[in-house]
């Protein structure tokens, strides 16, 4: 079974909630990032979400922004990313998801892409900008590959869309079945909390419709909103997904070491909170 | 295979999931309510009262000597004069169709970007007309070289927001207006500028700045021929395709689009995304894109900031690719002599982004008039008239 799908299994036996965390790859710089996700890791996150900077990240708030031009200036790309990640997979069997927007793959190629992210340990990968219905090519090329492309639903996907995405995002052959990534609220990331109670019902009706684990995502900042958003033991969503508030405390640390204990204790925080 | 939102491989819709439906929401009433008799009938009747079309052909003759070396009429110019339009651009044309169309689906919050203002001028003047609440980002930098306008929407009711990220130019408005659309999409209506962005805006935009080719065409068969070429200058290419799509399936008339070349193509101080970029995706289309080999986009430069941006609408790229047009580009220094040129020629102030269009004209008419052995007759769009750039032109020595 594939990594990520494994995860999963495990996840729902012990009836626990998956924590995934974001983290922008090259802020502050490509080797913190490195530390900085096994210490995710060692803090009790389930997946990690890597994330590729973006020159023009239009589904992103401010703190991504600004991540993400730190990233840039500290020199990460796309392949850099991966560098990172292939370091991380060294270290650790947890469930990779490259998180990027369209344009760097474009211009990388979708297959060579998919083949260096199969190579670096990489699970799946998450492009914001790419609707499913324009995505096949790239679902082609990871599935060759043995990788997931994720799909987003969002609360302004009505039904008709919601079938339509799920028809477009059935995994391939050779794919994993990975997860569906349910949007909160109508908003860039890093946007006020808003409803995550509702969004964590949304979530539970989503996983009847894909018949996939659902993880929300968006607004979460605490452990009490990570707990809200992931709804009910035995209901609500599969689990959660925090990036901008991690980003923060980053941001706002002062040194490596203060980064570091920043991200043990934020997501260990988070971790409490869920279990 | 051609399908919906595409022009050969270019266009689509690359965008955030909460967008899709709001996208998909415009696009039946862009099929279902635009071309309905009620709603032509409305928006033709404010064109013609309101915008005041339509707008007229103008000989250009002295210029027309000006431009060859020797001071011969190579060519004949015939100028399409947008100028003309009330607000004093092309851009009137897409915001009025745009915002009656927001209308007749019941929003009420209006949001738009803007470069050098023309746009954003444009929709708040429409929105003012229409009883619509509406705000303009625009990047801080475009905010400073373009205060006029700034002071023009600020009067005509609009809120102007100051966009400090990145270039603080197009790239970035349009940026945090995607932003917002995100965040408020059940209420707003994004009222995109150029014939540029996801589907379904490319399609739209051109199906409403059609009307200059159009009336344009109309005119040069009254004066008795069609014309051998159709120069209109290009950034996100809005006015350009609007004058190109008339004349497309007339194969005798040769189409260039003139994007803003900056201090040289051979510089990376540039915005000519058709001649110098890469197939991309930029704000929601598949098209050319100024961008760097890990994919990160790089910021344009134009003395003009309406031509200030490093992608291009889609259709533009296949025009591109299939040599049904051709694209060359103008200096900065080439387009700010040329707004002297036609003001002191034709007593025509023109827009800095139109002034590339004038500035291409020597080596086109020379190509044109070798190609048929006889002085070419070129058809230039003057998109806009230049009162929001005298600050630069004058800075520049123009006022001289």
């Amino acid at each position: 079974m594939h990594r990520i799908d494994q995860r999963f299994v495990e996840l729902r036996r012990a009836g626990r909630k998956a924590l995934c965390v974001y983290l922008c790859v090259g802020d502050p710089s490509l080797e913190a990032s490195g530390f900085l996700a096994l210490e995710a890791i060692d803090a009790g996150a389930d997946m990690l979400e890597l994330g590729v900077p973006f020159s023009d990240p239009t589904a992103d708030g401010p703190t991504l922004a600004r991540a993400a031009q730190r990233a840039i200036a500290a020199g990460a790309t796309l392949e850099r990313v991966l560098d990172v990640a292939s370091r991380v997979r060294a270290r650790s069997e947890v469930p990779l998801v490259l998180f990027t927007y369209y344009n760097p793959v474009l211009v990388a190629g979708e297959a060579r892409v998919a083949r260096l992210a199969r190579a670096a340990g990489v699970d799946a990968l998450l492009v914001v900008d790419l609707p499913p219905e324009e995505a096949a090519p790239l679902r082609g090329a990871c599935a060759a590959e043995g990788l997931g492309v994720v799909p987003l639903v969002s609360p302004t996907s009505h039904a008709a869309r919601i079938e339509a995405i799920r028809r477009a995002s059935t995994p391939l052959d050779g794919a994993p079945r990975a997860f569906v990534y349910s949007i909160s609220m109508t908003g860039v990331t890093g946007a006020s909390p808003s409803d995550l109670a509702a969004a964590a019902r949304d979530a539970e009706g989503m996983r009847r419709a894909f018949d996939r684990p659902v993880l929300v995502g968006f607004g979460i900042d605490s452990g009490a909103s990570a707990k809200l958003a992931a709804g009910e033991a035995t209901g609500g969503a599969d689990g959660v997904v925090v990036g901008t508030a991690l980003a923060r405390h980053i941001e706002q640390a002062a040194s490596g070491d203060e980064q570091r204990r920043a991200v043990r204790t934020f997501v260990s925080e988070l971790r409490r909170a869920l279990d | 295979m051609l399908f919906a939102g595409y022009f050969g491989p270019f266009g689509g819709r690359f965008v955030a999931e909460t967008l899709v439906p709001a996208l998909e929401e415009l696009d039946r009433a862009r099929q279902e309510v635009l071309p309905t008799q009620a709603f032509q009938a409305e928006l033709h009747g404010l064109l013609q009262s309101y915008v005041g079309r339509p707008t007229p052909l103008t000989e250009a003759k002295r210029f027309a000597r000006r431009i060859d070396p020797d001071g011969e009429a190579i060519a004949e110019l015939l100028l399409k004069r947008e100028d003309l339009c009330h607000t004093g651009a092309h851009k009137i044309n897409n915001a009025l169709g745009q915002l009656l169309l927001a209308k007749a689906m019941g929003k009420t919050r209006i949001i738009a970007e803007t470069g050098a203002g023309q746009h954003g001028v444009a929709t708040a003047t429409a929105a003012a007309l229409l009883g619509l609440s509406c705000e303009v980002y625009q990047g801080a930098l475009d905010m400073e070289r373009q205060a006029p306008n700034v002071a023009r929407m600020r009067l005509l009711g609009a809120r102007v927001v100051p966009v400090a990220s990145g270039s603080r130019t197009l790239k970035d408005a349009m940026n945090e207006a995607l932003r917002d659309w995100v965040t408020n999409v059940r209420t707003t209506y994004y009222c995109v500028g150029s014939a540029a962005g996801p589907h379904p805006y490319p399609t739209l935009v051109a199906s409403l700045q059609r009307i200059i080719g159009d009336e344009a065409r109309a005119s040069c068969l009254d004066r008795g021929a069609l014309p051998d070429a159709v120069v209109a200058c290009v950034g996100g290419g809005s006015n350009a395709i609007g004058i190109f799509k008339a004349f497309e399936g007339d194969s005798s008339v040769s189409l260039y689009g003139v994007e803003a070349a900056g201090l040289g193509l051979e510089t990376d101080k540039h915005a000519a995304t058709l001649s110098r970029g890469r197939v991309g995706v930029l704000h929601g289309a598949k098209t050319y894109v100024l961008c760097d080999d890990a994919g990160q986009v790089i910021e344009a430069h134009s003395v003009s900031a309406g031509l200030d941006y490093p992608g291009v609408g889609p259709e533009h790229a296949r025009l591109r690719d299939t040599g049904r047009a051709t694209y060359v580009s103008a200096t900065d220094t080439e387009a700010l002599d040329a707004a002297r040129e036609v003001a002191r020629a034709e007593g025509i102030v023109i827009a800095l982004e139109t002034a590339h269009a004038f500035a291409a004209l020597g080596p086109i008419a020379r190509r044109e008039a070798e190609a048929r052995g006889r002085p070419a007759r070129i058809l230039v769009c003057l998109s806009g008239r230049g009162d929001k750039d005298l600050d630069t032109i004058t800075a520049y020595g123009g006022g001289k």
